[in-house]
């Protein structure tokens, strides 16, 4: 009896050729977080394996993403669509340079978090699942980077949104359910923006994949570009906590435990500007072209508010998350550019801003753990107590800044290099004195942290008496973890020949997406 | 909810929606059903077994913690994704293994499998939620 499956004619619809299995490196950040947390979940009793576990499939990403970025180095934009439908039918995952690195630095955050999580994680939060939900965050994330379909970037946002309200939750305190309630209401406002945006798109070109919506959304009429590319502007800019809508970020991620502000102020926002960089970059660049005042407009005020807001503040986390905004305002300066510069200075400003974020937000929860406080009034004398501690943490307030030779200081660089050339002066401007306030900002944190002998208004020369050590555990965990990632942002930042090659490549397909279009398309146009 | 009628009927009335529930779920690829909606129903079972004899009854039931379960939809889901790894296709393909038993013809598939776990996962996860609301003590 002939099968009645074998007379479907599938062909048309179908990729018909072998997919090599080193291909699959694009889908393997997502599909090994996913692994990961269902496995991790099925372990819940079990607080040893959760640690190891979560170590190695964090460990596993970091080493796909590696991978992933060498090969988008070799042989450009890298693209795989779900379950052999030929695009833009099937989902397709896309990975250029640009998705590729973001991944990368959000994996390496992620791990370095994992172990840091270990002096602070107690059983309680252990059983409520924060490695699960931390692989999923991390799955969320790296989703939103590799894949190719602006639904499914959708989607993965939402992946990250459940597991960052599970995350900020958990602990259950008071202040933790209200700073939840802000950060949930706010996204849930941006998401229903990013969703009619997607609905209003797909009603106009009849397409949600990226590459195919690059080569359609030329030909729309200009008010609906207009309105699209706003629409995403919007939603987008509110994720990223950008100027106006920016008071949710600083409201709470202060709230839970340091390793998940740590992870919220590296990670998410980010997604937001990589978003806006994807969205108004390869599908709408002429609705970016129209709206470049206002983005230029949005990208100033969040430059200078955020290092400003950091001034005012006397809550250490509250003052990070100031800078965390900062520095999405210099990113939305590469995004207002638009040129060469503006996108690669945009791309690795990103990539150190992810690193360096969660290390300062790292090293200031060592120092809260010292002081027991998050009033930075408070602290005083920590200089004394840690001499190591207020190294690694000027090594962050100047990489934060962008001075040389740290890793914040190349970005900068390029961004304001392409600032001149396009004669944006303002933009160039505005990055400078963002650096200014940056420095003026972080370097009073630390001033305040590590010099002034006790707390504010202390005029002995006796040492802090609220300070405690750290414990063996915490020094091995929540100081070792930030020391590492610190070294390596120092790194980074002495040799930065192959970063600058990586953004230029990012910043290359950016402008012009027919390599990324090409290998999404790759099997559609094989004769 | 306390009446004798419904605690003497509400275990026969679970068992038949776990049963429809995997009915459903198993008729899903080709017709109407599938794992969202056989494990909603699976999960209302669960929960009306809960409101007549009490959560820990329904705990004690089920062995497992219901959250381990969704972990296991994940896990077999995406374990299922993974498998066209080995016939050099993308991720998530469906494979099929069609095969005659006593003339009947069985379809097994990846899809299944995926299907299977999201059935597990939203057993797993509203269980767990309708649990939690049904509990009146502080429990976890």
């Amino acid at each position: 009896m002939a099968s009645p499956y074998e007379s479907l004619d599938l062909p048309p619809a179908m990729i018909e050729s072998a997919t090599p299995a080193a291909d699959w490196v694009v889908v393997w950040p997502v599909a090994l977080a996913l692994v990961g947390a269902g496995l991790l979940v099925m372990l819940r009793g079990r607080r040893d394996m959760q640690v190891a576990f979560a170590a190695a499939f964090v460990a596993a990403i970091v080493v796909s993403n590696i991978y992933l970025v060498m090969r988008v180095f070799e042989a450009g934009p890298l693209a795989m669509t779900m379950g052999r439908w030929l695009p833009p039918f099937g989902i397709s995952f896309a990975a250029d340079m640009t998705g590729a690195l973001f991944s990368l630095a959000a994996s390496v955050s992620a791990l370095v978090v994992v172990f840091y999580a270990q002096s602070e994680i107690d059983s309680r939060e252990h059983r409520f699942g924060f490695y699960p939900l931390l692989l999923l965050l991390l799955g969320g994330v790296c989703g939103s980077f590799l894949t190719g379909d602006v639904f499914n970037l959708y989607v993965w946002f939402e992946v990250m949104l459940i597991s960052s309200f599970g995350l900020i939750v958990l602990g259950g305190r008071k202040v933790q359910l209200d700073g939840a309630v802000k950060y949930g209401f706010l996204n849930f406002l941006a998401t229903s923006f990013f969703l009619m945006a997607i609905a209003y798109l797909y009603g106009l070109t009849g397409t949600l994949n990226f590459a195919d919506l690059a080569s359609k959304a030329d030909d729309l009429p200009l008010g609906a570009m207009l309105t699209v590319a706003a629409l995403f502007l919007f939603a987008f800019g509110m994720k990223a906590a950008a100027f106006p809508a920016n008071a949710w970020l600083p409201a709470s991620y202060h709230t839970p435990a340091i390793s998940v502000s740590a992870l919220f102020g590296g990670l998410l926002t980010k997604v937001g500007a990589y978003a806006a960089i994807r969205v108004l970059m390869v599908v709408l660049p002429e609705g970016r072209l129209m709206l470049e005042p206002v983005i230029a407009a949005v990208a100033l005020a969040t430059m200078l508010l955020g290092p400003l807001g950091a001034l005012a503040q006397t809550n250490i986390r509250r003052a990070i998350g100031f800078l965390v905004i900062g520095g999405i305002g210099a990113l939305f300066a590469g995004l207002a550019l638009g040129t060469q510069h503006g996108i690669g200075g945009a791309v690795l400003y990103a990539t150190h801003s992810i690193l360096t974020l969660t290390a300062f937000y790292l090293a200031a929860g060592v120092v809260e753990k010292m002081s027991g406080t998050q009033d930075i009034r408070l602290m005083g004398g920590i200089y004394a107590a840690n001499a190591p501690l207020s190294i690694v943490f000027v090594v962050l307030v100047f990489a934060v800044a962008g001075l040389p030779p740290f890793l914040g200081f190349w970005p900068k660089l390029l961004l304001v290099e392409g600032g001149v050339r396009a004669g944006q002066w303002f933009l160039v401007a505005g990055l400078l004195l963002n650096s200014l306030l940056t420095l003026m900002a972080a370097s009073r944190i630390w001033a305040h942290v590590f010099w002034r002998n006790g707390p504010e208004g202390e005029r002995s020369e006796q040492p802090n008496t609220m300070l405690r050590a750290l414990t063996g555990a915490e020094k091995r965990y929540a100081l070792g973890s930030t020391v590492v990632l610190v070294a390596l942002i120092v790194v980074l930042g002495l040799f930065p020949n192959w970063l600058f090659t990586a953004s230029g490549m990012a910043g290359f397909d950016m402008l012009d997406p027919t390599r990324y279009i090409d290998a999404v398309f790759a099997e559609v146009n094989r004769p | 909810m306390n009446t004798v009628i419904f605690r003497t009927v509400a275990p026969g009335i679970a068992a038949l929606m776990l049963v429809f529930s995997i009915f459903v779920l198993l008729r899903g690829h080709n017709e109407p059903g599938g794992g969202f909606i056989g494990g909603l129903i699976g999960a209302s079972g669960l929960a009306v077994y809960g409101i007549a004899c009490g959560v820990a009854e329904v705990r004690r039931a089920m062995v497992i913690h219901p959250i381990v379960l969704a972990g296991f939809g994940v896990f077999i889901a995406t374990l299922a994704g993974l498998m066209p790894l080995f016939v050099d296709a993308p991720f998530l393909t469906g494979l099929w293994w069609i095969f005659e038993l006593e003339g009947q013809e069985i379809a097994l598939s990846t899809p299944l499998i995926f299907d299977i776990g999201v059935y597990a996962v939203v057993v797993g996860a509203v269980a767990t939620i309708a649990l939690t609301l049904e509990n009146d003590e502080e429990h976890y």
